[in-house]
């Protein structure tokens, strides 16, 4: 299973062939166009809205919809169809990165133990395993009301805390593969570890590492508007979702679309996500139906 | 068997001793201390040291931590610093309001996962399934003040059937609760439901396409007597620690939950005692938290060895 050159330029077919077979369900096709949709508004979102995001005007607080104000004014008269347009680019960025580095270390990690074996590995899982059993909200409280909540900070944190369910997979992955001939045949040949992982261990334990990753994104960002919703997240005037749901919910009697337009906004982005992710495991034959939230 | 239970026993224990480590040397590298945080601006001169006298602050780490570690074990956590009350008796009432929430949302949950999921297996890409897996799938995936915050509108507000935040003293009673508590015992029944209800879906399926079950059809058993005798028990067993695992993962549901409802459990008490920065209360709730979710473990994996003739067999081979 070694890769060539040849085997790297049918990445980009084995991509477009993934891609092809997530779509060509309707739920996997609901979900790309779902996701798709964000990305685009994400990036297109500033170029667009009818209102500055942080023009607070008293005179105008608490519109119903209307021809001006699409879906209506919040408490402090600011237009929500602006903040609900720029209210997914923050948790898009910081999930998405977040992700690529729970994804990097904790798939390393990952093979790492299950490649050594014995005690380092024994070591290491046990530490997982203590930081599993600490509820990620409490976790995820401490390190940023210690370390604030900018980006750089939730980033690195979200990242690392939830990069720690991926090593138990990567792991269990890895154990499948290494008692297999071409590992041994490998080893025979006198391939150094590095090479090994490279070369052998990576390309078999690849797809489960990133069909955990996908589904991580989504949880990600659960969490990270959780944070928000809390007053642990981004912080104020920045538009956010989870911010926006928290400071109109005291209000939603009078007010309801102030509530209802974030929420349609980060629902449908998590569930696009999800039913990305979801494909993207049935696309590579991984079944993840049997696993717990972890 | 004995040395297999001893083993998980010992191995949760492990997970605990370094949880107290992680949150201990975790508060100890914060800026700042007990002290810094109770005197606030008063935080210098005699005050500040009469104070690091008073709660032990000059002795080395190592030895708090091993004194507090005793003294933990005891379940005596110390002071709490912005009520001065024993962290104990702050607890109390909190565990049991949660435990209360908790355990009405397990009840309720539990065996209508078990139905739905049941259901959904059976008529697998029928009509009933489809229906019931997308109302899933969509509970599942959004998060849980979303689903709280909907429910609120929806019926306390729109419909205005049930009170939408719960207004009661933290150490009410179960009846003085009741009606407050439906809500907030929805929320949090809803999602678990769901995510129990698909592992037990796909559980059931995996078995019903095994050859045994085949062989049984074959065989001529009836369908409904299969069902009960060959597919459930066989289908249920791998699910006990899914569930278990789904259960404490729903812990940092639960504080969302809480806060939305203003409910007064151990969840809210996670974010006044971190916005308080009253570090002894986080770090007892850190243990607190996580021996929860070591001993839902621990009871899930002994469930399965005890339920698995299997792994019995196996265990007396080796």
């Amino acid at each position: 299973m070694e890769i060539n050159k040849e085997d790297k330029k049918n990445i980009i077919n084995k991509i477009s062939e993934v891609l092809i077979t997530m779509a060509s369900k309707p739920s996997g096709f609901i979900g790309l166009a779902i996701l798709i949709f964000h990305v685009i508004l994400a990036i297109s979102s500033p170029w667009f809205v009818p209102y500055d995001y942080k023009a607070i005007n008293p005179s105008l607080m608490l519109q119903a919809p209307s021809a001006d104000f699409w879906f209506g004014t919040d408490s402090l008269g600011r237009d929500v169809f602006t903040r609900t347009a720029l209210g997914g680019r923050t948790a898009l960025v910081v999930t998405f990165f977040g992700s690529l580095i729970a994804l990097l270390w904790g798939g390393l990690l990952g093979i790492f133990c299950g490649l050594v074996g014995g005690k380092i590995d024994d070591v290491v899982m046990r530490i997982v395993d203590a930081f599993l059993s600490i509820p990620w909200i409490l976790a995820m409280l401490l390190i940023v009301s210690l370390l604030g909540t900018t980006t750089e900070v939730l980033i690195p944190a979200l990242g690392f805390f939830y990069g720690k369910g991926i090593v138990r997979v990567a792991r269990a992955a890895t154990h499948d593969v290494i008692a297999k001939d071409y590992i041994l045949s490998a080893k025979a040949r006198g391939h150094n570890n590095l090479s090994i992982i490279w070369n052998e261990i990576l390309p078999n334990v690849r797809d489960a590492i990133l069909v955990e990753g996908a589904m991580r994104w989504s949880w990600m960002l659960l969490g990270f508007s959780s944070l928000s919703f809390l007053g642990f997240g981004v912080s104020p005037p920045t538009p956010d979702w989870g911010l926006m749901i928290s400071n109109a919910r005291g209000l939603m009697s009078f007010a309801w679309w102030a509530v209802i337009a974030p929420i349609v906004g980060l629902s449908s982005l998590i569930i696009g996500i999800n039913l990305t992710a979801d494909a993207f495991a049935k696309a590579l034959g991984i079944d993840r139906s049997t696993k717990a939230p972890v | 068997m004995l040395f297999l239970i001893c083993k998980r026993i010992g191995l949760g224990l492990i997970t605990l001793f370094i949880v107290s480590l992680i949150t201990f040397i975790g508060v100890e590298v914060l800026p700042g201390d007990a002290c810094t945080a109770y005197l606030e601006r008063e935080a210098f001169g005699a005050q500040l040291e009469a104070c690091i006298k008073r709660l032990g602050l000059d002795i080395p780490s190592y030895e708090r931590y091993i004194s507090w570690a005793y003294n933990a074990i005891q379940g005596n956590f110390g002071y709490s610093l912005s009520g001065q009350m024993p962290i104990t008796e702050v607890l109390g009432p909190r565990v049991k309001n949660s435990l209360i929430l908790a355990s009405a949302a397990i009840i309720i949950g539990i065996p209508t996962a078990l139905i739905l999921g049941i259901i959904t297996a059976l008529w697998r890409d029928k009509f009933p399934d489809i229906i019931i897996s997308t109302i899933a799938i969509f509970s599942m995936t959004i998060p849980e003040f979303i689903s709280a915050t909907l429910l609120i509108l929806v019926v306390a507000i729109w419909l205005e059937w049930l009170p939408g935040i719960v207004i009661v003293s933290t150490d009410a009673t179960f009846l003085e609760l009741l009606p407050n508590i439906i809500l907030p015992v929805i929320a949090i029944a809803m999602i678990m439901t769901a995510h129990m209800a698909r592992m037990v879906r796909s559980s059931v399926i995996q078995v019903m396409a095994s050859d045994y079950v085949q062989m049984a059809i074959l065989k001529g058993v009836p369908y409904w007597k299969m069902v009960f005798k060959h597919v459930l028990p066989n289908a249920l067993l791998p699910a006990i620690n899914v569930v278990a695992l789904t259960i404490a993962w729903l812990l940092g549901g639960v504080v969302v939950t809480e806060v939305v409802f203003n409910y007064p459990g151990l969840g809210r008490l996670v974010i006044e005692s971190i916005s308080n920065r009253d570090l002894p209360v986080v770090q007892a709730l850190a243990i607190i938290l996580a021996s929860i979710y070591v001993s839902i473990n621990l009871i899930a994996d002994l469930m399965t060895l005890m339920l698995n003739p299997r792994l019995k067999s196996m265990q007396i081979r080796k």
